[in-house]
């Protein structure tokens, strides 16, 4: 009878519990709490692709996709709890979406041989292959971020910014401060004045750092900024009348939710990218008639084609592309996460690959090695059009400065091996 | 005049503007306290319940739109009417009235005579429980807050600064019209709470609940006005920040603007939250002014609670509160 029992209620525990699907793909997402207009575009982006890939391709390779999705609230204690919930069973990859969560699964994926994606976040150093063996940051990071403003800024003034001043309002956290050291070595190199301005957590409060700059007239301002920080420093830029073109922020401050709150008057604001922006793209077609129209989109369907959900589907894209580049390496279609490793690794994105998917011209093409983690450091500049409500891209994609952020990289990673006592890999 | 002290003129001004907006929070912390001694942790929250009702009404957003399209499979999202500022206001304010019975009704009725622990505690998962309600209700995205208010530069400060001293000042429009907005509301309620029924019944209870009790006053009805009052409270302050950085759910953490201001001010004065947030507002602009970039900046929120640690030392009931006599 107890056998019985037991029978039944394992029976029904199988029945009630998720599928078991092959590729298991964690979204560390987070829906709600400060942050979550943000959160929101790029889970439902993330997990979009896949469920096409699901529904309109049978999965990858014949594999079907296991989304299982964990709320982080973009609290870094959360975050690493949903890392150990969720870790079993094989999961392939995880994209913490958060620089505080993945200097913090750092070395528990390393220990665990899962691979962490941090796309143009985290830790930037990670690009460094020989030493991080398990993180990859491709296709850019935050020093490739700061190399391309200030490229910008220089294609701006006939390459000539000596003597210039140029402002970093920053979250002071560590993420905000990840551009500093690159800042300084370009302005070594390009003899231009910077000028630090952090603005505390949360950011709703910038009057100091606004009057700061109207009082010394910068040439021009770069933001590393994140959530409520970004609203409010374009609104109190524009009471500034700050010209507008000479503002420009990271990829992480140009966002729809950034400019809305400021209206008309935010037009002509710049924001970095490593992707292309809006939904004139053939997938879309395709996400609208297997995903949303299907009633399997991740929301309500009404993020669809802005800058964060193209960038959760990016980053869902380039997942997917390293899981046939591991099936192909190793042969098989169940991959585990040391294969999916592997191909990651192994990534080559390329123009031609990219257009097959209904992505033409969607990213830089790059390549990923033993020795480089990151790609090949390409962004781009996109500036906000008010009038048509969208950012549109105004420049090609360029390749950051190599010469002072492989220097960087290198200095900053063998520190990191030389602490941690890690042997050198891809010898 | 030398230009450092044109300079730190200005910050001062715009400190004094800051304060203000801080002061507009504290407000309603200060009202809830006054009348039944609960630390109301969710005084954030409730500005962001109340921006996101405001907007949402406006925009003619349909509540919960989310929730009954998941549950029914249809599509709706918007009534299709848009809702002029004053009567959204005005909705809004029956919303946080209806709030106000029910925090009253379900949470504090049942909890009366307990400690105030315990009644900062249900504080807390009252927070959590509308954050959660305004995110079910209305979606958590950024909504732009436009109820007609004055933005940017003033003109003609701009000028007169220019002519006099010949630096233009920076104040924003948007912070004077708060300043009025603030200074109204403190004339309003310091007018209530003399020379109305109500306003000495409120300070009654204040006083001693069981006194006020024993002359007739219903507890439940003063409570559900000083909730209101708070609610209504939150609104402006919700009015205010929502403008200025949109309405978004970090808005609930400009609670932490307030809690030096009410450390300084006092828990139970109305004018030692206003006299408060102007002395954490200048103080505050004017040492990142004059010591901030020496030591790395962005001193602002660490030194408002150094500053309002500093008067707790020397008078722990606030710049206005009330005198702590302990009889043996």
């Amino acid at each position: 009878m107890k056998m019985k029992l037991f029978g039944a209620a394992m029976a029904a525990v199988m029945a009630a519990g998720p599928a078991l699907a092959d590729l298991k793909i964690v979204d560390t997402s987070y829906r709600t709490g400060p942050y979550a207009a943000n959160g929101i575009p790029f889970s439902d982006g993330y997990q979009d692709y896949f469920t096409l890939l699901n529904e309109r391709d049978g999965g990858i390779g014949g594999e079907m996709v296991n989304l299982v999705e964990c709320e982080t609230g973009y609290n870094t204690e959360k975050g690493v709890e949903c890392y150990e919930a969720t870790k079993g069973d094989d999961s392939l990859v995880y994209q913490p979406l958060s620089t505080g969560i993945t200097y913090q699964l750092i070395p528990k994926a390393t220990a665990d041989g899962i691979p962490l994606h941090t796309m143009g976040y985290g830790r930037t150093s990670a690009k460094n292959g020989k030493v991080f063996e398990w993180v990859f940051n491709y296709p850019a990071n935050y020093w490739d971020g700061a190399s391309h403003a200030i490229t910008h800024i220089l294609n701006e003034n006939n390459g000539d910014i000596s003597g210039k001043t140029i402002a970093l309002v920053y979250h002071n956290s560590a993420y905000g401060k990840e551009p500093i050291r690159t800042l300084e070595e370009l302005s070594k190199k390009h003899g231009f004045n910077l000028t630090l301005l952090p603005v505390d957590h949360p950011g709703q409060e910038q009057k100091s750092q606004w009057l700061q700059i109207r009082r010394e007239q910068p040439d021009n301002v770069i933001m590393w900024g994140w959530g409520v920080m970004n609203q409010v420093a374009i609104q109190e830029a524009v009471n500034i009348r700050y010209p507008m073109e000479n503002f420009i922020g990271i990829w992480w401050s140009g966002s729809e939710n950034d400019v809305k709150a400021a209206g008309d008057r935010a037009n002509g604001y710049k924001a970095l990218t490593f992707h292309n922006l809006g939904s004139d793209y053939p997938i879309y077609a395709d996400i609208q008639k297997y995903v949303v129209d299907a009633g399997k989109a991740a929301g309500a369907g009404d993020q669809v084609g802005t800058v964060l959900y193209n960038r959760g589907m990016y980053a869902a894209m380039l997942a997917a592309e390293a899981i046939k580049t591991a099936q192909e390496i190793h042969g098989t279609s169940a991959i585990t996460p040391a294969m999916m490793r592997d191909g990651m690794e192994n990534l080559s994105m390329t123009e031609e690959k990219m257009a097959a998917l209904g992505l033409p011209n969607f990213g830089p093409e790059f390549d990923v090695s033993c020795e480089n983690h990151g790609g090949n450091g390409f962004g781009a500049v996109s500036q906000w059009n008010a009038e048509a409500g969208e950012f549109v891209l105004i420049t090609d994609y360029y390749q950051s400065d190599q010469e002072v952020i492989q220097a960087l990289v290198a200095e900053d990673s063998q520190a990191f091996a030389a602490e941690n006592g890690i042997e050198m890999r891809c010898q | 005049m030398p230009e450092q002290f044109i300079w730190g003129l200005e910050v001062l001004l715009n400190g004094l503007m800051a304060g203000v907006l801080y002061a507009l929070v504290a407000l309603g912390f200060v009202l809830i306290y006054k009348a039944s001694g609960i630390f109301n942790f969710a005084q954030g929250v409730m500005a962001l319940f109340a921006a996101l009702t405001l907007v949402g009404i406006m925009d003619g957003q349909v509540p919960f739109a989310h929730l009954i399209n998941s549950i029914f499979g249809t599509e709706i999202h918007h009534f299709g009417w848009h809702v002029p500022a004053f009567l959204a206001i005005l909705l809004t304010m029956v919303v946080m009235v209806a709030l106000a019975w029910a925090v009253n009704k379900f949470v504090f009725k049942h909890l009366v005579n307990q400690e105030p622990i315990i009644l900062f505690m249900a504080t807390i998962g009252l927070a959590y429980f509308l954050e959660g309600f305004g995110d079910i209700m209305w979606g958590s995205d950024i909504k732009k807050l436009d109820v007609g208010l004055p933005q940017g530069i003033n003109g003609v400060i701009d000028e007169a600064t220019y002519q006099i001293l010949g630096y233009g000042f920076f104040i924003d429009n948007l912070d004077l019209f708060a300043t009025a907005i603030a200074a109204a509301l403190v004339f309003t309620l310091i007018v209530f709470a003399q020379y109305t029924k109500q306003g000495r019944a409120m300070r009654a209870v204040a006083d001693d609940h069981q006194a006020a009790l024993s002359v007739g006053i219903s507890l439940n009805f003063i409570w559900v006005m000083v909730w209101s009052l708070a609610g209504f409270v939150a609104l402006v302050a919700g009015i205010m920040w929502g403008t200025k950085s949109g309405v978004q759910f970090s808005l609930s953490l400009i609670a932490l603007k307030a809690l030096p201001v009410l450390m300084l001010g006092g828990f139970t004065s109305i004018p030692g939250a206003i006299v408060g947030g102007l002395l954490i507002g200048m103080g505050e602009k004017l040492f990142e002014f004059a010591i901030g970039s020496a030591i790395g900046g962005a001193t602002e929120n660490w030194f408002a609670y150094v500053l309002a640690l500093l008067f707790l030392v020397f008078r722990p009931q606030g710049l206005f509160g009330e005198k702590i006599i302990e009889r043996v």
